[in-house]
């Protein structure tokens, strides 16, 4: 395998000036559960692998009544074992407890589901994030995407945004907070992730030698929020869709929506179209079932991936009826 | 010669209990060594270079880079220039090295050039397949098929189908070699043929059968794929010959263990099928084609179980072997049965819907052409709709069974299977020691089903002894040879040959005892710890004392069962499932509720162990009907999904609650012993693909059954037509 150096830095600072300028020679190493498979199998190939799980200041849960604080070293574990979020955010408990493994769930961080990489059969596969063959002809588009992108797929990338947490931290008004050598500063959840448009560019709004510290939330008082996957598995299976909502009530009368869904496109996807659609309106099935068919509107497939389309309407609609219990 | 048989029910005090695996704990605990654990004195890691392309024909190769490489202790061609490479992941270089970082390193200094020509990788939509890798159709003929469809009362037609499936064994395949010295060769080989890949070593090495040395005690997952000593497991004798004859360990990484280390074939037909208005099957008439890789697969027997002179009168069935650059097929639990049963108890399933009949009173009125099994049906059909409350809970289909909502559909589904099993040629030495201690030496192999702990309990029982008194030795090609585990033929020829041999023990111990009770040889038994008179048992001596009088020479006795024996062991099994699924309509998932099996497998001599093995067939069926496709890429050639990860496999929630059933008792027991690791397998597609048309009224094909395809049917259903026409 390719040598790399190892370094354990303990303070934030130390970990960014060990990072380069440019993507790919050095890796943030956290739980490790994806970026040790992507090296194994030479998707990358850092020089340097920055090991950030002995930097206190990057654990730990706290909740206060301006909201949760959570660091980026966190496990799904704890947040599993938290009584209060799963009380206070419940679409962030429900999302984490989606990933059905005990193994992921106690290695697995939270900043490490914001920056893992996609699950692209052929990305994974070596040919590359927008990938191609070695003529150059685009692979994903006339291949197997069945479990492509339904949405945002018009550019080269066309696979899904893998964070369990993201469509939750969007509908939640979450801010991810990130340092590097200039300092600190906060990116709202909805502008972390991008879609790249070349080889060499990332999913998210980090700089190569910025990591993510923490993520913060708002107080969720009054808002009733829930996760919905479609998975076709009860063991560890990715979400074939997904949507998160928080919703906030006038009585029995949405006053505000917000609504998310994940697994469908290059980014968490938010559905604006059926945040509109469910302001105003009491919470029923047939207001639910409209939301959903307003997410999808615009949805597109490929060749193989129609299914799609219903299973994020579902998920949407789902994810209504249960935020609103 | 002696007769043999197995003790009268009343007489029997282990056979037919409930005994856990003698190997259980040892697995739980982790002490079991598998042959992925041997880690040998000085060993050296070894890797293959595969092919990157399906359909390729090998440029060149250059080497010289790894083999300068420091801790590169051999590198070997395995596929020269001028090779054609038929599928991706086919072995072009080993190499082997002082760790495994740096075999990875050598192994990508390799540099092979390679001119790529056309590949086909799949085979479902026949349509685009060229003609170049279809081989001429076959076709079978009985009575007047075309004249029995056109004067059916009924008739049907629809698609049936399988994907290519992989056998995914945990434990993936290889070994660990080293030469002992110039001409002597010690392996330890993940396999289901201890006494028979030695053999195939030796002949590819060019040394002496009896130079090769083979050891493996536990196995993880065979399945069918693990019969042959492989190129890998050549290639790795060799690299290690090269090294100096230092130990060598390959096992294949899981994505090459999924691309090229065992495929089921798939299997899709065309099925047009008639009956009369009261239910009488009349005709048939298939068109099938499939894949087994590069070279095909056998011709599928169908209409399954209904091919023979009793089976549908008239039948037309047609077959076309598309061979495709995927890696070869290997037998997967039950050959083609699997395949079969969900083509044809499928179509039947369809046509007793289209006639609005309950399906089990379909098979039931139809019993007759599934001979010479009629009786064992019937008698299981009827303990299967018991086990399942069919008659309160099944309904008829797209009504959905009781507990259906608006989005959730509940549906039953029936299938029945066969399979043969007859036990395989088998030797064992039953030893008889001095100090009352009994071992058995047989050059087998405990896949995880059992053979341990059947072979305790066959000896303990005949010899009137604890389990704990017998000790097992298997795992190693020293001993006498027994056919390769497969094909269920294992219960039956090491049982046998362990009653044989443990009965001529105890003969020639009675000879030695007989004097001392003032009793005949043939006047003694051995009961509880003892050897007594049969007509007086207060004339004993214990175990221990008799086997004192021994002196210093065990007895030990070859026990034997030949192939084709059929005085204690038997063929030809029958068995009924009914499975009970949820359907979400509006995401396409289905969920398994229950799921019934009750099966016929002859004498059961444990019936944990043998249930075990029937709940491990049923997983694999829930797995392979819902989640398993061995997805490939038409424009890489690649297989897309060569991990755990989208190579979904179902996890205990995904399983349901298993019931299962075995038939014993008269009529089953005094056929012997039958083994059951391929029949329950069989059942499983149809069972589960029949429920799901039960609950939302339409055919989902081919199996696995994904979300899109439940949702594509449904919206078919919607649209006036479906794809099963009915």
């Amino acid at each position: 395998m390719q040598k790399f150096e190892y370094a354990s830095p303990t303070t934030i600072q130390q970990a960014v000036a060990l990072l380069g300028n440019e993507w790919g020679t050095a890796e943030v190493l956290a739980g490790g559960t994806d970026l040790l498979a992507l090296m194994k199998d030479f998707v990358v190939t850092p020089k340097r692998l920055v090991n950030i799980k002995d930097i206190k200041e990057l654990k730990g849960i706290t909740m206060s009544g301006a909201g949760l604080r959570l660091g980026a070293l966190v496990t799904f574990e704890e947040i599993l074992d938290n009584a209060q979020i799963k009380q206070k955010y419940p679409s962030l408990w429900q999302a984490v407890a989606g990933v059905t493994s005990p193994q992921i769930r106690n290695m697995g961080t939270v900043g490490g589901d914001l920056c893992q990489r996609p699950r692209c059969w052929y990305y994974r596969g070596g040919y590359g994030l927008l990938p191609k063959d070695e003529s150059g002809k685009p692979l994903v588009a006339d291949g197997d995407n069945r479990y492509h992108a339904i949405f945002g797929n018009e550019g080269e990338a066309k696979f899904v945004n893998p964070s369990s947490l993201a469509p939750a931290l969007l509908t939640l008004m979450a801010k991810i907070k990130v340092t590097g050598p200039k300092g600190a500063r906060e990116i709202s959840a909805d502008k972390f992730f991008v879609t790249p448009k070349a080889e060499n560019e990332r999913e998210y709004a980090l700089a190569p030698n910025e990591i993510v510290t923490e993520i913060v939330l708002p107080s969720a008082s009054g808002v009733k929020s829930a996760t919905y996957e479609v998975r076709q598995k009860e063991a560890l299976d990715w979400p074939l869709a997904a949507a998160s909502v928080a919703l906030k009530l006038d009585g029995k009368t949405v006053k505000s929506a917000k609504i998310a869904l994940g697994h469908v496109a290059p980014v968490p996807w938010s559905a604006e179209a059926a945040e509109k659609a469910l302001v105003g309106k009491p919470i029923n099935e047939e207001t639910a079932e409209a939301a959903g068919v307003a997410a999808v509107a615009d949805a597109k497939a490929l060749s193989h991936n129609s299914y799609k389309i219903q299973l994020a309407k579902v998920a949407v609609k789902r994810a209504i009826l249960q935020a609103a219990g | 010669m002696a007769e043999y048989k197995w003790p009268a029910a009343e007489k029997r005090r282990l056979i037919g209990k409930r005994i856990s695996r003698i190997d259980g704990p040892l697995k739980v605990s982790g002490k079991a060594k598998y042959s992925f654990d041997m880690n040998r004195p000085g060993m050296l890691f070894g890797r293959i270079l595969r092919s990157p392309y399906a359909n390729a024909k090998v440029v060149s190769i250059d080497i010289s880079q790894a083999e300068k490489m420091p801790g590169v202790k051999a590198v070997k061609i395995i596929q020269g220039a001028g090779s054609t490479i038929l599928w991706a992941g086919d072995e072009i270089v080993a190499v082997a090295a002082v760790d495994e970082p740096t075999a990875l390193d050598a192994m990508r200094a390799i540099k092979v050039e390679y001119e790529r020509l056309p590949h086909v990788v799949n085979d479902e939509k026949l349509a685009t397949v060229p003609d170049s890798a279809k081989k001429p159709a076959q076709e079978k003929i009985q009575g007047e098929p075309d004249k029995a469809l056109a004067e059916a009362d009924v008739t049907v037609e629809g698609y049936y189908g399988n994907a290519v499936i992989t056998h995914c064994c945990l434990e993936s395949h290889g070994q660990t070699v080293e030469w002992t010295d110039e001409n002597n060769v010690l392996i330890h080989p993940s396999t289901q043929g201890v006494s028979v890949i030695g053999n195939d070593l030796a002949k590819a090495l060019e040394i002496p059968a009896g130079n090769v040395d083979l050891k493996m005690d536990f196995i993880g997952g065979g399945f069918g794929s693990k019969f042959s000593i492989d190129r890998w497991g050549i290639e790795c004798a060799k690299i290690s010959k090269l090294a100096g004859g230092k130990p060598v360990k390959i096992h294949l990484e899981r994505d090459a263990e999924l691309q090229v280390a065992g495929s089921r074939p798939s299997m899709y037909a065309k099925v047009k099928v008639g009956a009369k208005k009261d239910g009488t099957l009349t005709a048939w008439e298939s068109e099938c084609w499939g894949t087994g890789g590069p070279g095909g697969l056998g011709t599928p027997q169908l209409p399954y179980m209904l091919n023979l002179g009793s089976g549908i009168p008239n039948y037309k069935a047609k077959f076309i072997n598309v061979a495709t650059n995927t890696g070869p097929q290997r037998a997967w639990r039950a050959p083609s049965h699997p395949q079969m049963a969900v083509i044809t108890l499928g179509a039947l399933d369809d046509l007793a819907a289209a006639l609005k009949m309950d399906p089990i009173q379909f098979l039931l009125k139809n019993a007759d052409m599934f001979a010479p099994r009629t009786a064992i049906y019937k008698e299981e059909l009827a303990k299967a709709m018991e086990m399942s409350d069919w008659k309160n809970t099944w309904r008829p289909r797209g009504e959905g069974a009781p507990g259906s909502t608006k989005y959730s559909k509940r549906g039953l589904g029936v299938s029945m299977h066969t399979w043969g099993g007859g036990g395989h040629a088998s030797n064992g030495d039953v030893i008889i020691n001095p100090d009352g201690s009994v071992e058995l030496k047989m050059g087998t192999q405990d896949l995880g089903v059992g053979t341990i702990t059947i072979l305790t309990i066959v000896i303990a029982e005949t010899m009137g002894l604890p389990m704990d008194a017998v000790k097992i030795h298997l795992g190693s090609n020293r001993y006498p040879s027994s056919g390769a585990s497969g094909g269920s033929t294992t219960v039956g020829g090491v049982s046998a040959a362990a009653r044989r041999g443990s009965v001529d023990a105890l003969t020639q111990l009675f000879a030695k005892i007989a004097p001392m009770l003032d009793a005949k040889p043939e006047e003694l038994e051995a009961v509880d710890g003892k050897v007594r008179v049969i007509t007086n048992p207060s004339k004993a001596v214990a175990w221990k004392e008799a086997c004192a009088k021994l002196g210093s020479q065990p007895i030990t006795v070859r026990g034997v069962n030949k192939a084709g024996d059929r005085e204690l062991t038997n063929s030809g099994v029958g068995g009924v499932q009914i499975a009970d699924v949820s359907v979400d309509i509006e995401t396409g998932i289905v969920k398994m509720n229950n799921f019934y099996a009750v099966q016929d497998c002859g004498l059961v001599l444990d019936l944990t162990t043998t249930e075990s093995q029937v709940f491990g067939a049923m997983i694999m069926g829930v797995t392979y009907s819902l989640y398993e496709e061995k997805i490939m890429d038409n424009a890489t050639g690649k297989m897309l999904n060569p991990n755990m990860e989208f190579y979904k496999l179902a996890g205990a929630l995904d399983i349901g609650n298993f019931k299962v059933h075995m038939m014993t008792g008269k009529g089953y027991d005094e056929r012997g012993p039958i083994g059951v690791g391929e029949p329950p397998t069989n059942s499983p597609g149809a069972a589960i693909s029949n429920a799901v048309a039960n609950a939302i009224g339409v055919r989902v094909s081919p199996i696995p059954l994904t979300p899109d395809k439940v949702l594509a049917a449904l919206a078919n259903r919607k649209g006036g037509s479906s794809n099963a026409k009915i």
